[in-house]
């Protein structure tokens, strides 16, 4: 039997057959909660993830932007409502969609005394990459880190780090890859860098990206749109441009102040977008 | 920092299917590569593994030797003390393996790595029953030559029963290593004592340097509810009678299906409740 998945592909231009159709909906989360103990840290949200689109997740500390990344990962089990990721629940099969999907924080590290090279291995292995000595070499080139890959990982700087978990989050190619905070402690050169690759590779590939930021010019250069969180509630969910033209402001974050202060346009209606 | 590529051919990886034993078998090796990976990257810890035991095994020996040559009868228990050194050793690195390598992953702020790829919690835990065993070779076989060579204690002197109660004492460290990891993963770091002193908790109720008839009659039936104090015993069965209780081996084997069972069923239910309770975001503060 061939074991290959049907739907690895030779290139990354968007039209492999391993890309849903257009409109397809990677990730859609209904009426999704998360409550511990007595708080609510995410309340009765709902969002869809179309293909090919970067959403950001922004809200202040708490707001329960990590708690929904980690819900859509399964490392959180909700309280109540579903997270469905490319048509399968999340909490009783994820292992049927883990293969599609990857993640990078700067609050999640890779082994520090493995070498780059040594803890890329050990992840093409989990995520059953075949060709993953050249995938390596291509991604340690794309991202410029090829230097670095017989250096041990601890011993790296924080924007090294970051371009080397970036890394491991692409190793896969993933059709859905979720960041929180992905240039959090970078300079504003390496930060820029990031984002630039992360913007190539969402056009490329046609995947989709859900960001989680406080970063608000980061935001503006990447998402296609913007889901706000307060509470736990989404309050907006509406493109950059939109947002700022309905609360009247010239920046995003003058309008993620206006939220975070209690003066939200629609905090009457926090799930307004509700899909 | 340039963005610009070049026209180079671009590689995109090849997915193999993610379900299916070949896919798991995979996974299990990408993780025993990753512990290779770490072991070999550090020499004190390699060194660190037989160090230890090693020095146990002198000191027991040494206090062997100095009973034998004052008491008759306990010249009679030659080798008693260095084999129930080394065979305690077996249990205790086996457990220390398994739980210290489930450990390091969350010092290292890897284990959400982990769990967000397409590994299972059972490959995980076979990854790390087998790397128990690879770290207790490592870290047993140089020391029981020496044990050979310095006090002519020969560990294959028991034969087939070796085998076995390698195999009894390496389950028992596995159910120990399952309820730790899980205990940890449910209560974080804060609870990695217990991964150390579990084992410990065995050491004066197994039986280890003793026979079960020197406990109280009330701790008698505790004893021979845990499947090492079956190894002891028959172990002492050997070398003081020369006879092998093949009893004792099928009482522990039996023992050791529940207490695996009870191991996995902890390990899988704290791994559920952390998922719950939302302690995996919190791995390795």
């Amino acid at each position: 039997m061939d074991e290959r998945v049907k739907t690895a592909s030779r290139d990354e231009s968007g039209s492999s057959e391993r890309h849903p159709a257009s409109g397809a909906v990677p990730a859609k989360v209904y009426e999704l909660t998360k409550i511990y103990g007595s708080v609510t840290a995410v309340d009765r949200i709902s969002f869809t993830l179309l293909q090919g689109t970067t959403v950001a997740l922004l809200g202040g500390n708490g707001a329960g932007k990590t708690t929904t990344i980690a819900m859509l990962l399964g490392l959180v089990v909700p309280s109540a409502g579903e997270v469905r990721v490319f048509g399968a629940d999340v909490s009783r099969n994820r292992g049927a969609i883990a293969h599609r999907m990857n993640f990078q924080s700067p609050y999640v590290d890779l082994p520090a005394r493995l070498t780059v090279r040594e803890n890329l291995t050990v992840y093409a292995g989990l995520y059953g990459i075949a060709n993953a000595a050249e995938r390596i070499g291509y991604i340690a080139e794309d991202l410029q880190i090829a230097p670095l890959l017989g250096r041990q990982t601890g011993k790296l700087s924080a924007g090294q780090k970051t371009r080397v978990g970036l890394a491991k989050a692409l190793l896969n190619a993933p059709d859905l890859l979720l960041l929180d905070e992905p240039t959090a402690s970078l300079d504003p050169d390496t930060a820029d860098w990031i984002r630039q690759k992360l913007k190539a590779y969402a056009e490329t590939r046609g995947a989709t990206l859900l960001l989680a930021s406080h970063n608000m010019t980061e935001v503006e250069r990447l998402a296609d749109r913007v889901i706000l969180l307060h509470q736990g509630r989404i309050i907006e969910d509406e493109t950059p441009a939109a947002l700022i033209a309905t609360y009247g402001r010239k920046t995003l974050e003058q309008v993620f102040l206006d939220v975070v202060r209690g003066h939200a346009k629609h905090a009457d209606l926090p799930d307004r977008k509700a899909s | 920092m340039s963005v610009a590529r070049t026209e180079e051919q671009v590689v995109a990886p090849i997915v193999l299917a993610p379900t299916g034993p070949a896919a798991s078998l995979r996974r299990i090796g990408a993780l025993i590569k990753r512990y290779i990976y770490l072991l070999r990257s550090s020499g004190v810890r390699l060194v660190e593994l037989i160090y230890w035991p090693f020095l146990q095994m002198l000191t027991w020996g040494f206090l062997q030797e100095y009973l034998a040559g004052n008491t008759s009868p306990a010249a009679q228990a030659a080798g008693v003390l260095i084999g129930s050194v080394l065979l305690w050793d077996i249990l205790f690195r086996s457990k220390i393996g398994f739980s210290t390598t489930f450990i390091e992953e969350m010092w290292s702020r890897n284990l959400g790595n982990l769990l967000i790829s397409p590994l299972r919690a059972y490959e995980l835990v076979a990854a790390l029953s087998i790397w128990s065993i690879i770290r207790l070779s490592v870290s047993m076989i140089p020391v029981a030559f020496a044990a050979y060579l310095i006090f002519g204690f020969n560990l294959l002197d028991l034969g087939f029963a070796l085998a076995a109660f390698f195999a009894v004492l390496v389950l028992t460290s596995w159910s120990l290593g399952l309820i730790s990891a899980g205990v940890i993963l449910r209560y974080g770091l804060g609870a990695e004592e217990l991964a150390w002193s579990l084992a410990f908790l065995l050491l004066p109720i197994a039986c280890v340097y003793y026979p079960v008839s020197v406990l109280p009659d009330w701790l008698q039936p505790v004893a021979l509810a845990l499947p090492p104090t079956h190894v002891f015993e028959g172990m002492r069965a050997i070398l003081l009678e020369h006879r092998f209780d093949a009893e004792q081996l099928w009482w522990a084997l039996g023992l050791n299906a529940i207490y695996l069972m009870v191991g996995y069923v902890t390990f899988s239910r704290f791994l559920a409740s952390a998922r719950v309770n939302g302690t995996l975001l919190r791995l390795g503060e």
